[in-house]
């Protein structure tokens, strides 16, 4: 083992491999991990950085995690490779920038044939933005009838690769692994940092065990962490012991220490995520360094979503479950809320859909909740006649027009990455959310920066995945809260014979108050089953209905025979009908469906 | 315990199965005929045992297809009660017939035997409308079966009608209404047509090959009909049921005001002593289990409660005359205009039930919608 008394730190290299989706990132850790001798070739197949169920499933990594390696390099010595695995997919780009504050090195990996592609693009800025050097390697060279210098001149014009350095290989077969090895040897720096100074190390990704607690992946930068030392966590002033350090080969093997340079893992009795912050900077009680480390940008969700138990028993499980998940996904954000036609749930921020349909699928595959997702709504700031300012988050509260002098809603300064050639969708899609634009920077490859004011209510559905679809993935999106601007909004009350139905109300910009209005009112009159009377639906702005339609009253609902053998089939039925209605919403003598609610509110 | 006055007699034998029928019945078991009927007395032999030997005011033999039994066979069996039990002077003998399988010597074998009443599967005097039913008969047939059964001395004949099939005008089942008329049976039994899950029509809606008719169109259709059977002199008593007055169906009622009866048959319900109870729908096993002498049972349960009302609730208001509110304390120890004093309120302002004598009944209206309004007024277990 490269451990004691202590290896050289110039001998130790952490790098990572960034991608495209399926551009064979995972073959090429495990061929790595093979030439490392850290697995046999049996091994190969279980994809080992791929450890949860969901991953395997869906062909995704998820969680980054670290391997700690031993390379024979070509001049005869031993190396310290550490590579630390990133997700592919777009949505966790956020993930992949924790992972890359912990390298010096990158291989930008891409397959010939499908050459240089979104991911591609993004992760490599991201690489450039962490100041990592840069190896490319071309990918796949196994497939007959690709065109390896097409793919190679791609990179070269965007980003000033040369062909001699760009690397090519196939994960697949083995081939150009070696020399990807010896090229991470020769041109990604040896890790900087004294083992003397002050201990500061990098939490960038942790784990819930169930039997240690909380485990904390680091990447030290300086000084050094042995078992026993009392750290203290830069952030939150929490001190722990340190039970245990070690590194990942991929299993978990303690050493003697940790020290500058080295990336690795500890457990120190954690219990609660909050304790042990991603980002956050681990010193040593007895010598804290002076500043922490520059964590890195905090993932900003894009998707939002209300998360609801089907079934009021369920929130309690639900809370629980989220403060779980919270641990191995410090990406999820969410916050208690309630619904008049939901009851209690949470509000909850997403780093992308595919995020949210991952966290909807944990919450109910490895928790058993039965969970509905709703349109959530943003916090508006109501300012009355008399002077009174409400934040409103609930649009049944809203206050009435009588009352209102003037409303704000939320904005957020958006910053939009995108190639030239999508700068004119990009620019359409966020005028037509209402978005003011503010700046536009051409950068070099042919990438433009726009910069746009938009209400945060505009941005809470689909405006995400509509930037990512219109520009073919390469669009990128960041934001900041940019203050409360005024907004012409109004109130639009659903009302079904004539009683208000609260659940529904909605605060909607006057522009699409009509339409809005239309659709809701349409949408009831589908949802909702017939009765044995008329019902009215009704959208109003006050006392102003702007939009309505009718359903007609039940006029057959009748079992034409029902004799002896019938009588306790039917009578089961009927029971059945009953305590569907004991569940109905009742709005004045209209029964609601729970389900209309949730088809209504649903995204 | 009250006992049961009445008897019902399954024989699950078809020539063919009715794309629309979900009763238990096979076709092409015919050689099991001679078992099942041994089976069969058994089966009444058991239930003697059982109850005692009974005052039976009606004997209803349904099916399948009664009248596929050699009348030998059936007289054998009606034998065979009339020795177990005390069948009384008038008692109501009913036999399902179908207008394909009888003529005038099996007709008159069936009158011997004690059938005195005659209920003929018509269901429509329209050609194309029996053939999308699956009927194995022709509307001339339907016409002569109602003809030999009043020569054969039948005197109370009644007719099944069927409608609201898909794409059905209201002037042909008008038609179809007319001639039923004509023939002056004593009761008509006139159902709009269900799709009952697990059948080949249901399969048929399933795949789009079929659009059943709308509700709306069927509620007008429902009305007519009323209309039209009330005309001719049969005076709705139930919700699909008419007769001429003093002529409802006896053994029906028995289920209407939900009192005890016995089954015997494979398939076959009883309600004995507050217990529900089916024996197996299965020939072979039906046969099997009397072989051995016990009965095969599918189905047991004692029916109390809120359970047992919900049945009286639902069974009772099918019926014109509607459910008695003090008899309905007195079996169920609930007081239905009070524990549904709102809801009753409510759909008597609609028009759909009317409270009066004591009694609750659906209105003309509200038989349309019976299924909904029993769906508000029944009980749950909490109340």
């Amino acid at each position: 083992m490269s451990n004691s008394p202590y290896f050289d730190r110039n001998r130790i290299r952490n790098f990572c491999i960034v991608a495209h989706i399926d551009h064979g990132k995972s073959t090429l850790a495990d061929r790595i991990l093979e030439v490392c001798g850290a697995m046999t070739g049996r091994e190969t197949v279980e994809q080992v950085l791929d450890s949860m169920d969901l991953e395997r499933e869906r062909g995704i990594t998820i969680k980054a995690s670290a391997v700690h390696l031993s390379y024979q390099a070509d001049d005869g010595q031993e190396y310290q490779l550490n590579l630390i695995d990133t997700p592919g997919h777009v949505d966790f780009s956020y993930e992949v920038s924790r992972s890359l504050t912990a390298c010096e090195g990158a291989l930008l990996l891409v397959d010939v044939s499908q050459g240089v592609e979104a991911q591609t693009v993004a992760n490599a800025y991201l690489a450039i933005d962490n100041d990592l050097e840069i190896i490319p390697v071309l990918n796949k060279i196994d497939i007959p009838n690709t065109d390896p210098a097409l793919a190679g001149r791609q990179l070269g014009e965007m980003f000033g690769f040369t062909a001699a350095e760009t690397l090519a290989t196939s994960a697949k077969t083995g081939q150009g692994v070696r020399e990807v090895l010896e090229a991470v040897v020769r041109r990604v720096p040896a890790p900087s940092g004294e083992v003397d100074a002050p201990l500061r190390a990098l939490i960038f990704d942790s784990e819930y065990n169930a039997y240690r607690g909380i485990i904390a992946y680091v990447r030290v930068f300086e000084g050094e962490i042995t078992r026993g030392t009392p750290v203290v966590m830069m952030a939150t002033g929490k001190a722990f012991e340190v039970d245990e350090v070690g590194v990942l080969t991929p299993k978990m093997t303690p050493t003697e220490r940790l020290a500058a340079g080295d990336v690795g893992y500890l457990c120190a009795g954690i219990k609660n995520a909050r304790e042990c912050r991603v980002g956050d900077t681990i010193t040593s009680r007895a010598r804290p360094a002076a500043e922490p480390l520059p964590g890195y940008r905090e993932a900003k969700p894009m998707v939002f979503a209300g998360l609801y138990p089907t079934e009021s028993s369920d929130y309690a499980p639900l809370k629980d479950a989220l403060d779980k998940l919270i641990l191995n996904d410090a990406a999820l954000h969410y916050e208690p809320e309630t619904s008049g036609a939901l009851g209690f749930g949470f509000r909850c921020g997403f780093l992308g859909l595919l995020h949210m349909e991952i966290v909807q699928e944990r919450l109910e595959r490895e928790y058993d909740l039965d969970l509905v997702a709703t349109a959530p709504s943003v916090v508006y700031r109501a300012f009355l006649r008399t002077g009174e300012v409400l934040d409103i988050e609930n649009p049944a509260a809203f206050p009435d027009e009588g009352l209102l002098d003037h409303v704000e809603e939320p904005y957020i300064r958006a910053t939009i990455m995108c190639p030239e050639e999508y700068v004119g969708p990009c620019m359409q899609l966020s005028q037509s959310r209402r978005g003011i634009f503010k700046d536009m920077q051409h950068s070099v490859g042919g990438r433009v920066t726009l910069t746009y004011l938009l209400p945060l209510a505009e941005i809470l559905l689909e405006y995400y995945d509509q930037l990512k679809s219109l520009s073919r993935g390469y669009a990128s999106l960041d934001y900041d809260f940019g203050g409360y601007q005024l907004g012409d909004l109004v109130k639009v009350n659903v009302l079904i014979n004539y009683e208000p139905v609260d659940a529904l109300a909605f605060l909607v910009h006057k522009e699409f108050a009509q339409t809005r209005a239309h659709t809701v009112v349409e949408r009831l009159r589908k949802l909702l089953p017939r009765q044995l009377f008329e019902i009215r639906i009704q959208a109003a702005i006050g006392r102003r209905v702007i939009a309505a339609s009718r359903i007609s009253p039940l006029r057959k609902n009748v079992i034409a025979k029902c004799y002896g053998g019938d009588i306790t089939r039917k009578r089961k039925l009927l029971e059945k009908q009953k305590a569907g209605k004991k569940r109905m919403k009742q709005v004045g003598n209209v029964e609601v469906p729970q389900e209309a609610f949730m088809s209504l509110l649903k995204i | 315990m009250v006992l049961p006055r009445a008897l019902y007699i399954h024989i699950p034998f078809c020539r063919r199965k009715c794309p629309y029928c979900d009763f238990y019945s096979v076709a092409g078991e015919d050689h099991a005929i001679g078992a099942y009927v041994e089976a069969l007395v058994r089966d009444l032999r058991h239930a003697r045992a059982e109850v005692g030997s009974v005052d039976l005011d009606t004997i209803y033999l349904g099916g399948g297809t009664p009248t596929v039994l050699p009348p030998d066979r059936i007289a054998h069996v009606l034998e065979a009660c009339g020795r177990l039990f005390r069948v009384r002077a008038n008692a109501e003998i009913t036999c399902e017939c179908n207008p394909g399988t009888v003529g005038p010597p099996a007709l008159r074998e069936l009158r011997a035997a004690g059938v005195n009443r005659l209920s003929i599967g018509v269901q429509s005097f329209r050609d194309e409308e029996l053939r999308f039913l699956g009927r194995i008969h022709s509307a001339d047939q339907g016409r002569q079966a109602v003809r030999q059964a009043r020569e054969a001395g039948l005197g109370e004949v009644s007719l099944d009608l069927i409608y609201c099939l898909p794409g059905q005008t209201a002037g042909a089942w008008e038609e179809s209404l007319d001639q039923a008329r004509q023939l002056a049976p004593n009761h008509v039994s006139a159902y709009c047509l269900q799709v009952e899950p697990g059948t080949p029509l249901a399969a048929r809606v399933k795949a789009g090959e079929v659009r059943p008719m709308p509700d709306d169109d069927q509620a007008d259709l429902y009305a007519r009909t009323i209309e039209c059977l009330e005309a001719g002199g049969l005076i709705q008593y139930e919700i699909s049921n008419f007769g001429r007055r003093g002529s409802p169906c006896q053994h029906n009622l028995t289920y209407w005001r939900n009192q005890p009866h016995l089954g015997a048959g494979a398939g076959a319900w009883g309600f004995v002593d507050g217990e529900r109870r089916q024996q197996v729908a299965d020939i072979s096993a039906y046969i099997a289990g009397w072989r051995a002498g016990e009965p095969r049972w599918a189905y047991r349960e004692v029916c109390s409660g809120t359970s047992a009302a919900n049945e009286t609730l639902m069974m009772g208001l099918r019926l014109c005359e509607g459910l008695s509110l003090p008899e309905f304390r007195a079996r169920h120890n609930i007081d239905l205009a009070a524990a549904r004093r709102a809801e009753i309120d409510r759909l008597s302002a609609q028009g759909h039930v009317s409270l009066g004598d004591d009694r609750l009944r659906l209105t003309r209206a509200g038989m349309a919608v019976a299924g909904e309004v029993v769906a508000l007024l029944a009980f749950d277990e909490e109340e």
